[in-house]
């Protein structure tokens, strides 16, 4: 049994929806009354600084935390819009491990670091039923050489890879079973600059090649430039100013925006 | 087969009455879900952690004054391990013991499981070190449990991946995992793969007791037990280039011996009684003429 | 008359600059025009005029403050770019609205050859057909072969502006909107893009350019608006 990977979709109705969605902790805020509609294919950037809620809101957005108030919701392949917290565990999980995939800062945390990258890259397949090893190697062996690993390195640990091979094993290990949403929180953090480039752009490819949908949270205006097509601007909270990209950050409207765009080097 | 005083003091099999049922329980409930692992409040045994605390709970609990018990730790009933748990509920049930299989009622077992077809009128008890088949690639107790309960079990196969991308075959030869009843992955910890098919569809119920982990599971009889593999590396009950060198058997488990300082060496049974049986019954190895007593048994 | 593909009803936009304790500046208002299908119209004015605004507001880059952007969008309808969700401003850039900067965003790693071609296939058009037409025009403007596999980052600046042009005029974008494509640029390769803009003129392409240099201005304009009427308008 292998799962059906290339349902239609329909590009006219949203993929997620985010709803008013407001998180406390006690009384101290992680982030009040967002909302937006996420299109399939589109990237959005979420930017702000540390402590924006910009991480709370990618909790909300992918089930990992509870909200406050408001809801996120999620058409799934069969085309039916859920409410994602109605979901059970059961459904949550298989979610996570067929239509979404989530990118860590830190590779580690998104990886098996104990066993090798081709099972790195196989557990979702098997996850999902596929019982062939020469198969589930061959597309293993296929999915480190799309994110530009040397297939040959098929049966090393990842704790034999650099940093930024790490990163790009973690995105082959996400994208095998062909999502149509991922999450990805600061994916270049604590990357080299040479090594960052090389990965945006590898991003950038694949995001565009498999028609992806993804939420993208940075604190880098490069990044969200070159991967995004839609941005919102996150500050104490609360969502402060949204829209293009490329107008967000050539005509910011906003205060904070202006500062945060005018404080960086042009990307 | 043996009748023995109980010594004074002691509660029949050791433990309390109280502790009995709470162990009954549940073991019923092991029996009601096969393969799931069911926490029990084990007990403090006199004897430590590793020597079989589990199984022999779980022995103590389904004793009866009229059952024969036969230990067995690697196939044999004259290691230490087995003769210290035979004695111990010779002592303290009065119980008859047994070394024959088929005369068994309750066989006690570390690893094997004996070569002779098991009946319905038998239970075997497992004692197990490490129930948890997805520990080698989830620590978390909390995690795992989750990961049964929704059956999640693509990490079982990850495992499996590993052996045979290290390999070049699944090398795990002894705890190979099981699907039971096409629901729950199950650890048949440290049993060789060997007896894996004895597992499938057995007659005897099937117990099994981990001491320090306190987890109890069980087998029904007649209960589907699967061992997991992939399409193209599908299982394979481990296979041996001998024949025993005391009965000549073909189709049995066997272990290696060293017989000297020399490099002498042999392959025999590692079920004592089957392999007793067999050569009363004429059966001849090519070695029984040569082999040391030790060895050999007291058959020669 | 046709219907215009491009309609600007009293546009206006000011910036406001909050880091510099609000200080409001007036870039255009009543910015009203409509360009038809073969038409170039040129933006004429000062620098600091509002040029270069006008065009990015039409091109969904710089937010209007107030009036209508109505495009003719490929399914037949009208959209009012002013005011559309970004989702449609991207569909209109990629079927309706092409934009030509002096300046190549350097995609790393790209070759040449395939940056202009990935700008029609993003547009529709098959990958062969792409490709034959990044050739073309890659020879028209004399970047030599050599380089067509190599990625541009490293070109001179004269060579990264015409991939660039190429990649600009690659595609069938009904509306095209010039922002100083020939700045700098030297005359043999001045006149090759004015053979450019009078290809998509007889195609039915609508224009709407800013050219620092006469010459190609004269040559290329239907005619001139001069955007300092609007900037005089401004509060």
């Amino acid at each position: 049994m292998t799962t059906d990977m290339h349902a239609p979709m329909d590009m006219d109705t949203p993929l997620l929806t985010a709803e008013s969605l407001t998180k406390f902790y006690g009384a101290r805020l992680g982030c009040r009354d967002i909302g937006f509609e996420l299109f399939p294919g589109e990237v959005l950037a979420v930017v702000g600084e540390s402590g924006s809620g910009k991480s709370t809101l990618l909790k909300l957005l992918s089930g990992q935390l509870e909200p406050s108030g408001g809801r996120v919701l999620y058409r799934m392949r069969d085309g039916v819009t859920r409410d994602i917290l109605a979901l059970s565990e059961a459904e949550r999980r298989f979610l996570f491990r067929t239509d979404w995939g989530f990118v860590h800062q830190h590779a580690e945390l998104g990886l098996r670091m104990g066993v090798s990258a081709g099972a790195n890259v196989g557990e979702r397949l098997m996850a999902v039923g596929w019982r062939h090893y020469g198969r589930i190697r061959e597309e293993a062996e296929s999915w480190l050489e799309r994110v530009e690993i040397d297939p040959s390195r098929i049966d090393d640990r990842p704790t034999a890879y650099s940093g930024g091979m790490r990163q790009r094993l973690q995105i082959a290990r996400n994208l095998v079973t062909a999502p149509r949403l991922v999450f990805m929180d600061e994916p270049t953090g604590g990357l080299d600059v040479s090594v960052q480039a090389r990965l945006l752009d590898l991003v950038r490819g694949l995001v565009a090649d498999l028609g992806l949908a993804a939420i993208v949270v940075t604190h880098d205006l490069a990044v969200a430039r070159l991967l995004s097509h839609r941005i919102l601007v996150m500050k104490d909270g609360r969502a402060i100013e949204t829209g293009l990209t490329d107008q967000v950050l050539d005509d910011p409207r906003e205060p904070y925006t202006q500062l945060l765009v005018s404080s960086i080097l042009q990307p | 087969m043996t009748s023995h005083p109980t010594a004074s003091g002691y509660n029949f099999a050791y433990l309390d009455e109280q502790t009995k049922r709470m162990i009954r329980r549940a073991i019923l409930k092991a029996i009601a879900i096969p393969g799931y692992q069911v926490p029990f409040a084990s007990r403090e045994m006199p004897m430590p952690y590793g020597w079989g605390t589990g199984g022999v709970q779980v022995t103590a609990a389904i004793l009866g004054p009229d059952d024969r018990l036969k230990v067995i730790d690697q196939g044999a009933d004259d290691t230490t391990n087995a003769v210290s748990i035979r004695k111990f509920f010779e002592k303290t049930a009065g119980v008859a013991t047994t070394t024959h299989t088929a005369e068994a009622t309750v066989i006690q077992t570390r690893h094997r499981i004996p070569e002779k077809t098991l009946g319905p009128d038998q239970v075997l008890v497992y004692q197990v070190p490490i129930p948890e088949p997805l520990r080698f690639l989830e620590p978390r107790e909390t995690e795992t449990r989750v990961m049964h309960a929704l059956e999640d079990y693509g990490l079982m196969h990850v495992k499996l991946y590993e052996d045979i991308a290290r390999h070049g075959h699944i090398a795990t030869t002894y705890a190979y995992p099981v699907k039971v009843e096409d629901r729950y992955v199950m650890d048949p910890s440290p049993t060789p793969k060997f007896d894996n098919p004895k597992m499938n569809d057995c007659a005897a119920l099937q117990l099994f007791g981990a001491g320090r982990e306190k987890r109890i599971y069980a087998l029904p009889p007649h209960t589907k037990v699967v061992s997991l593999d992939f399409e193209d590396h599908p299982f394979e009950p481990t296979k041996f280039d001998h024949a025993c060198g005391l009965c000549g058997a073909t189709h049995t488990y066997l272990d290696e011996v060293i017989t000297d300082d020399a490099g002498g060496r042999m392959f025999v049974c590692s079920d004592t009684d089957h392999c007793e049986e067999r050569r009363a019954e004429g059966h001849r190895g090519d070695l029984l003429g040569e082999a040391p007593a030790e060895i050999a048994g007291a058959a020669e | 008359m046709t219907a215009p593909l491009l309609d600007i009803r009293d546009l206006a936009k000011t910036f406001t600059m909050h880091l510099q304790d609000g200080l409001v500046i007036p870039v255009v208002s009543g910015v009203s025009l409509t360009v038809q299908p073969g038409e170039c119209v040129v933006l004429g004015g000062p620098s600091g005029a509002g040029k270069s605004s006008i065009l990015k507001m039409i091109y969904g880059n710089y937010r209007a403050d107030s009036g209508a952007i109505r495009v003719a969008a490929e399914d037949g309808e009208t959209v009012d770019v002013a005011s559309a969700a970004p989702r449609r401003v991207l569909a209109l850039r990629r079927t309706t609205i092409g934009y030509v900067s002096q300046f190549l965003r350097v995609i790393p790693r790209v070759p040449a050859l395939a940056v202009v071609a990935e700008a029609a296939t993003a547009f529709g058009i098959d990958r062969d057909d792409a490709e034959r037409r990044a050739r073309d025009l890659l020879t028209l403007l004399n970047v030599p072969e050599r380089l067509w596999s190599l990625p541009p980052a490293t070109f001179s600046g004269g060579e990264q502006q015409r991939v660039n042009i190429a990649r600009g005029f690659i595609a069938d974008h009904p509306i095209l909107l010039l922002d100083e494509p020939t700045a700098s640029l030297d005359a043999r390769n001045r006149a090759a893009v004015v053979e450019l803009i009078e290809t998509k003129k007889r195609a039915g392409t609508a224009i709407v350019g800013i050219f620092h240099d006469d010459d190609v201005r004269e040559r290329v304009a239907s005619r001139i608006v001069d955007v300092t009427r609007f900037a005089a308008a401004a509060a």
